[in-house]
């Protein structure tokens, strides 16, 4: 059976922990914190977070390395917002401090804090036509944005006609956080572009997302030995 | 039809206690100046907290403690790409108002500056900007959860380098969130009425097993272990005050207590990180202290929505 990764070192981790098992059976879901962990795994989810703090941890942990080599070699990545900016090619330089290293392998340019700062932060309806045609919920959180998109990437997530999601393969990335509501959609549309055979059984129609503004109870890191 | 974008929201519940998510496992660093902060987005800061002085000078300062002048969170804002947050005074409105002018990331309500309102804790859920407040207890807890904090962090006892406070509040919070677990619906319905929470809040964090929001631990975290022992019991990410530039060795101790807030379970990596660190912050014992003396004493009322911005 392929097993599901989550990068595990900083961010919204619990979130994406909960949004994977409401579609996944327990045993597929791994978290992820030292070059070990990696060996495991078919895909990986890099959550939301402080892109940062979490390239630096990369660096100290060890996975930088063999992690940009995995996603080099084809391992499906679904990465949200700082987890998008860490593999994104390029970053266009925002104000401040020196961008990070990124891991890189989707040729798109990105701006950190692409809207300012959490005053700027919004929700707003986002259009993704492949996953069919009602709107998905579009919690941006001191959003990234893209500011360029290379083929073979494609731009699959639309707010208004500003690219928020691309894709290439099975390597999704959205600048917006659908861990942080409660549509299953995008999570399971990943799952399917490389192991289908997980979703079996357990759609998410069969098992439906808690009401909203409540969470299941959720252990604090997700799937430890 | 381009440049129109339907139903935007800003400053939702969903969007400030979101943004806290976005923290966890992490640590927020107190600066003072704009090169500290650069410092700490260095070390690996998830953020930063903008301060006119650290709570061990502002216990030694003595006099009336305020928000900090806004050149100085400007000058900080400038420098570092990662989230800058400040505090105001509890039951500050203005300050806080001032703040979220300033375009800072997130507020601390914070007991840590002298407090402005006797009566009641600024209302914080007409504001764009999220909150965070210290609480004690599972009650002091949601009652600024129920007044708009988007995040909690223990108050622990600023300044002093000890973290027998944070620690006692974390269990705290802990060992109640358990126990409404099992108390039988009628007792949590008295239990909300005396401590003047909601019942619907009290019923979520049943619901839940733990707090609606993210939990920090704050108030004497002084040392990589002190933030291993508060991850170890359960919570979301640490807060260092003055432990980081009050040590010999500000950066080394900077990168320690990050590695050790994720590393937490990991003795050997522990012991690792903290060897060579030089002298901690020299500390504070507070068996000799008065309750007034005591920052994690000042709580005000609730918040009533008489004020608003």
């Amino acid at each position: 059976m392929t097993t599901i990764g989550l990068l595990a070192l900083q961010g919204d981790v619990p979130e994406h922990a909960a949004a994977l098992r409401r579609l996944l059976p327990p045993e597929a879901l791994t978290a992820v914190r030292r070059p070990a962990d990696l060996e495991r795994v078919g895909g990986l989810v890099l959550p939301g977070g402080e892109s940062t703090t979490l390239a630096r941890l990369l660096r100290e942990t060890g996975l930088f390395v063999p992690l940009a080599r995995r996603i080099a070699g084809g391992l499906p990545v679904f990465a949200t917002c700082a987890g998008l900016i860490l593999v994104a090619e390029n970053l266009s330089a925002g104000s401040g401090t020196p961008d990070p290293e990124t891991l890189g392998g989707l040729g798109i340019t990105v701006r950190r804090n692409g809207y300012g700062g959490q005053a700027e932060s919004f929700e707003a309806p986002v259009r993704i036509p492949e996953i069919g045609p009602e709107s998905f919920p579009g919690v941006f959180v001191r959003a990234p944005r893209i500011l360029a998109v290379t083929a073979p990437v494609r731009p699959i997530a639309f707010r208004g006609e500003e690219v928020v999601g691309v894709a290439r393969g099975s390597l999704f990335g959205f600048t917006f956080h659908p861990e942080l509501g409660a549509d299953p959609r995008l999570h399971a549309a990943w799952v399917a572009s490389f192991a289908p055979e997980l979703l079996r059984g357990k759609s998410p129609a069969a098992t439906p997302a808690p009401p909203k503004g409540r969470r299941r109870p959720v252990p604090r890191t997700p799937a430890r030995r | 039809m381009p440049g129109t974008i339907p139903d935007l929201r800003h400053g939702s519940v969903l969007l400030k206690r979101g943004f806290a998510r976005m923290q966890q496992g992490g640590v927020i660093m107190d600066v003072t100046t704009a090169d500290q902060a650069a410092m700490a987005e260095e070390a690996g800061a998830v953020a930063v907290m903008a301060l006119e002085r650290v709570p061990a000078d502002i216990r030694a300062a003595g006099g009336v403690a305020r928000m900090a002048d806004p050149v100085k969170i400007r000058e900080i804002r400038e420098r570092v790409s990662i989230p800058v947050m400040a505090k105001c005074r509890i039951g500050h409105t203005s300050e806080a108002q001032i703040l979220q002018a300033l375009d800072v990331d997130m507020i601390d309500e914070s007991e840590v500056l002298s407090p402005a309102d006797p009566f009641g804790h600024v209302d914080k859920r007409p504001f764009r900007v999220p909150f965070v407040c210290g609480a004690r207890n599972l009650g002091e807890a949601l009652r600024r959860i129920d007044e708009g904090a988007a995040m909690i962090r223990t108050k622990g006892e600023a300044g002093t380098g000890n973290v027998i406070e944070a620690v006692r509040h974390i269990r705290q919070i802990r060992d109640e969130v358990a126990a409404v677990g099992r108390w039988p619906r009628k007792e949590l319905a008295g239990w909300a009425r005396r401590e003047r929470v909601p019942e619907a809040l009290l019923l979520e964090v049943r619901e839940l097993g733990r707090l609606p929001v993210v939990n920090f631990a704050a108030g004497g975290i002084a040392t990589p272990a002190d933030a291993a022992l508060c991850r170890l019991l359960g919570v979301d990410g640490i807060f260092v005050g003055s432990g980081i530039f009050k040590s010999e060795h500000p950066m080394k101790v900077a990168r320690a207590i990050v590695e050790a807030s994720l590393r937490y379970d990991d003795p050997e990596l522990l012991a690792r990180i903290s060897s060579g660190l030089g002298e901690a912050m020299k500390g504070l014992d507070l068996t000799p202290l008065a309750p007034a003396e005591l920052l994690q004493n000042r709580e005000s009322g609730p918040a009533r929505s008489a004020i608003s911005p």
